[in-house]
């Protein structure tokens, strides 16, 4: 049989809806982990049913709760809102029509910085979809498309759009004994900038993280396991 | 490997095997995970379900609009009155099953299996029988690996969402599980498992999936208590020696192309059924579009 139990019967989560409330958490949880700096003020835009339904599925305290790190499975979930105030978070929420995507999708700009103001603030921008049974997928990041399930630990490498570039960071995980299981490159034009999306098939240590970041041509690189501890981004007041 | 209710049975059949075994055993080949995780992951995944079922039965948990909010409350004391039709334990089996259904509503955890949805099915019947016959965990993990091995079949070759099935492919297929896990705690056959699988989704054939105010509420938690009492009647009648006349994997296949015969208003849109009721609209509205 080619699917598990454990996800019939599964996943453990805080109710009522495993694509609303669970897969919104997840999203937002991914986004923050992608992100991997601190950040005030998160503002949400949902689409299609996650703009009809979200307030009787608690989809924006799951989103927030995901922000915040909470894990899916985290009955702190409903009180997000509140431990947001507490940890000095500033979200908000409208609803939105991004066209033809998903009906589950959220559009998530993070406002970077540890405080700061919203006109002037750097942002990073993450889009993605909820696909039912807490399964997730992130489609944006910034202007790049991608699709990044995250169901393995996976590693982002924006870079120059130059030849060789792709090849040394493969190179390194080559030599660290890393397996690569899928990889998708997308670029914003020819010679510019690219992203590349790694899956891998274990979590690896911050030190391949630092050296492919110290290589010329790569401007930004994050690891992402969903299953890994959390640091708290946040800033806690 | 298997594929189907048939090649499962077989699979049982030619080692020799209890099913929960032969489910167990090719779950470990799927993940790679040893025998002691999988069990493990199961006791967590019970300890879940029973303390999702018993939450809700000695308090009243807010729900938005507040709509099954003390359900599970009234009808446990209702269960231990000596007056029901259907007996104390039938109804506490339907207290349990609305004590998750008001746990979900409430953003409460719970373990979804095969659906937030229907949530209170499958602990309703295991912890319903747990409780009677004072049976093992462990007991109740085998009953857990059958149900799962009949779920892993229709989610493969069918759905369990009710986006795309309605009711009868989340809240039915619940029963289904539930009602082979029944058997299996009451010491029946193979062969009985399968005709419990076979006559819970027959007695479901057609269920449309239509909440009010698209809310997992109402008629979500009633049909929890209904499809618990389902698998009991179910695993009942094949207990008793009743044959199902149609194979279990056409009956997958019959509740699937029913599914994909609803409209998309009978499933999960919230805009059929109870739903699209004069009070439904009203209720919805009420929440989602208060007058200023």
């Amino acid at each position: 049989m080619e699917i598990s139990i454990l996800d019939v019967l599964g996943p453990v989560m805080i109710g009522p809806s495993s694509s609303h409330t669970a897969g919104a958490a997840k999203l937002a949880r991914a986004a923050r982990q992608i992100v991997g700096k601190p950040f005030f003020h998160v503002k949400f835009a949902l689409h299609g049913s996650f703009a009809e339904t979200y307030r009787g599925h608690g989809t924006d305290q799951a989103l927030v709760a995901g922000v915040l790190g909470l894990r899916e499975d985290d009955e702190r979930l409903r009180d997000s809102f509140e431990l947001a105030r507490k940890a000095g978070l500033g979200f908000s929420f409208t609803r939105t029509d991004l066209g033809d995507v998903h009906q589950n999708t959220v559009q998530m700009t993070f406002y970077l910085g540890e405080s700061g103001d919203l006109a002037t603030a750097p942002t990073q921008q993450i889009r993605g979809s909820s696909l039912g049974g807490g399964r997730i997928l992130i489609t944006r990041i910034d202007s790049f498309d991608t699709e990044i399930t995250l169901e393995a630990p996976t590693i982002l490498v924006m870079q120059k759009d130059l030849p060789g570039v792709i090849s040394s960071v493969t190179a390194v995980l080559a030599q660290s004994g890393v397996n690569i299981g899928t990889m998708r490159v997308s670029r914003t034009a020819r010679g510019k900038l690219a992203c590349c999306v790694l899956e891998i098939d274990s979590p690896v240590d911050r030190s391949i993280i630092e050296e492919i970041r110290s290589m010329p041509n790569i401007l930004h690189v994050q690891a992402v396991a969903m299953e890994e501890e959390e640091t708290q981004y946040v800033h806690q007041h | 490997m298997y594929t189907s209710i048939e090649s499962l049975a077989a699979l049982s059949k030619e080692r020799g095997q209890p099913l929960w075994q032969v489910v167990l055993e090719e779950e470990m080949a799927f993940s790679g995970a040893g025998r002691e995780q999988v069990w493990e992951q199961l006791r967590q995944r019970y300890q879940v379900m029973r303390a999702s079922a018993c939450r809700a039965l000695d308090q009243a948990l807010p729900t938005v609009g507040n709509l099954i909010s003390g359900v599970a409350k009234t009808h446990n004391a209702y269960a231990s009155r000596g007056n029901s039709l259907c007996g104390p334990f039938l109804n506490r089996v339907m207290a349990m099953a609305l004590s998750c259904s008001e746990v979900n509503a409430s953003m409460g955890k719970i373990c979804a299996a095969p659906t937030a949805g229907s949530c209170g099915i499958l602990p309703a019947v295991l912890v319903g029988l747990q409780e009677r016959d004072n049976l093992s965990t462990d007991t109740i993990l085998e009953g857990l690996l059958v149900a799962g091995g009949i779920g892993a079949v229709i989610t493969r070759n069918a759905t369990v969402a009710g986006a795309e099935g309605g009711c009868q492919a989340e809240c039915g297929v619940a029963a289904a599980m539930a009602g082979a896990a029944a058997v299996h705690l009451q010491k029946g056959t193979v062969e009985q498992m399968v005709n419990a699988v076979c006559f819970a989704l027959m007695n479901v054939m057609g269920l449309v999936c239509d909440p009010v105010a698209g809310l997992v509420q109402v008629p979500c938690a009633q049909r929890n208590a209904s499809q618990a009492v389902n698998a009991l009647l179910s695993a009942d009648l094949a207990l008793a020696g009743m044959q199902s006349i149609i194979p279990a994997d056409q009956v997958i296949e019959a509740m699937y192309r029913v599914g994909k015969m609803l409209p998309e208003q009978l499933r999960e849109t919230g805009q059929g059924g109870i739903a699209a009721t004069e009070k439904g609209r009203e209720i919805s509205h009420a929440l989602f579009h208060p007058q200023v």
